[in-house]
């Protein structure tokens, strides 16, 4: 790779500048926010370079990689993957400092976790900015689970300040840690052992740019958790995908368990019942796992399972009137019955993905909701198989 | 954007003011507004949106909160009653 060419080929996995929209030429040092480019990230031996390293800064005689600002293909299909749940389930960085921009002994230091669709986040929306960023070893879990583990947690955050030398990288004492970080760690014991103070930042790293310009100041609306459109769609799919193997089991069993009539089995009717079974059990996951979690707020009820169960009822009805001239009466209630059943479960389990259910809450609502589910469940698997004879 | 409520009466968040030194932190760490400042005290202003995180316990320099701490997911409570450890939200994934 020659060091005068600032940006080679447009290939995903090494341009740290992808071309600018207006079509200027990729990254003439004077125009760049990102002056990244000026310098080769060049490999060493025995180590791996990351795709987002483009260079090198130094501090105290340390060279410390710094880091793209702008994501390439290959980190947008990495986030897409792990929506999905397809494939991987460890998506982790090297633990450890990295630089952002052109930063200084007094730029600020922003700690987060190792999983790497948090720090993808970071970097991209630190866009123009100087910054330290320490990684702490999360076993590559998000800030909130992490710190709800205590992974990312004190000690940890002493121990990667201690790795990193940081003190003598910068001149001030101050670490910026992510708000939905402070379950894990303890402010005060943080400044007690290593001499940094912990200064919480907001909630969303979008907003730390602003943050970061007004003095280390959060706004109240910094400061909350919300739980909106896109926050509730994103994650659906990881739900589904994790749900497969039961999903698969219970497919064979309806078909095996739809043949059952007086005529003891019959493939014709294991196809006819145990098809329209799977159908009613798809449209009762995706209205409980995907439907309910859309329409959340304005759900009647407090209780996922509550919410479940009515958007289920509903579902469930709208089915029954579309094949009202098919059905008989008890299938007819076994389709209702067992839609509002599997939604209410489903949903039920959409809390762990809220931002705003507590432990006793979802403990109490569990404990009156799944006797009620596992009533329902068998009335409506009675209903069904009644049906056949 | 307002966020849902979810159900109330149940957050066990406790705060003893008198041990309260006024450090403003636990209203930073709070991602749902719960506590706030008054007459330079920590107050709890909305109990039932507390979400029993434990930010503002393990940040209070004086032990002035407590909290059943846990995660409010009914796949890790279900796993903690079925393994009898202590509910997290290692199910896999991103959580």
């Amino acid at each position: 790779m020659s060091k005068n060419n600032c940006c080679p080929p447009p290939e995903p996995e090494t341009s740290c500048c992808p071309p600018v929209k207006d079509g200027t030429e990729c990254c003439p040092p004077a125009q760049s926010a990102e002056p990244c480019c000026a310098e080769v990230a060049d490999d060493r031996p025995g180590y791996k370079l990351w795709p987002f390293v483009c260079g090198w800064a130094t501090a105290s005689g340390q060279q410390i990689p710094k880091v793209a600002t702008r994501l390439t293909a290959t980190d947008i299909a990495g986030r897409w993957q792990m929506r999905w749940g397809f494939g991987r389930t460890r998506y982790s960085i090297a633990p450890g400092l990295y630089a952002i921009g052109t930063p200084s002994g007094d730029s600020p230091v922003l700690v987060t976790a190792n999983y790497k669709m948090t720090f993808d986040i970071l970097r991209r929306d630190m866009f123009g900015h100087d910054a330290w960023i320490l990684v702490i070893d999360t076993k590559g879990i998000n800030v909130w689970c992490a710190a709800g583990k205590g992974t990312f947690g004190t000690d940890e955050i002493v121990r990667q300040v201690e790795r990193a030398n940081l003190q003598d990288v910068v001149k001030h004492r101050t670490l910026i840690l992510p708000q939905l970080g402070a379950p894990g760690v303890a402010a005060h014991e943080v400044a007690k052992a290593c001499g940094f103070k912990v200064v919480y930042g907001p909630v969303r790293s979008s907003d730390l740019p602003e943050f970061i310009d007004s003095g280390n100041k959060a706004s109240p609306q910094m400061r909350r958790v919300t739980f909106g459109l896109v926050d509730r769609l994103v994650l659906t799919p990881v739900e589904l995908v994790h749900m497969w193997k039961h999903i698969l089991y219970s497919i064979v069993a309806l078909f095996l368990v739809g043949g059952i009539g007086p005529e003891f089995f019959s493939l014709s009717k294991a196809w006819s019942r145990g098809g329209a079974a799977v159908a009613t059990g798809i449209m009762a996951l995706l209205t409980g796992a995907v439907l309910t979690p859309i329409l959340l707020p304005w759900v009647p009820g407090r209780a996922f399972a509550k919410k479940g169960a009515i958007t289920g009822l509903a579902t469930g009805f709208a089915a029954a009137l579309i094949f009202a001239t098919t059905l008989e009466w008890l299938n007819t209630l076994a389709l209702i019955v067992v839609t509002a059943t599997i939604s209410s479960w489903c949903a039920m389990h959409f809390t762990g993905s809220s931002t705003f259910t507590s432990p006793s809450g979802v403990e109490k609502e569990m404990r009156q909701a799944i006797p009620a589910q596992a009533a329902a469940l068998l009335v409506g698997a009675l209903c069904w198989l009644a049906a056949a004879f | 954007m307002t966020t849902p409520r979810y159900i109330e009466n149940v957050a066990s968040l406790k705060l003893d003011e008198e041990r309260c030194i006024g450090c403003d932190l636990c209203p930073a760490v709070c991602p749902h507004g719960v506590l706030v400042m008054k007459e330079s005290k920590a107050h709890v202003a909305d109990l039932n949106a507390c979400i029993e995180c434990g930010a503002c316990v393990i940040n209070c320099p004086v032990e002035a909160l407590t909290v059943k701490k846990g995660v409010g997911c009914a796949s890790a409570i279900i796993n903690g009653w079925l393994t009898g450890e202590e509910p997290n939200c290692e199910c896999g994934g991103s959580c």
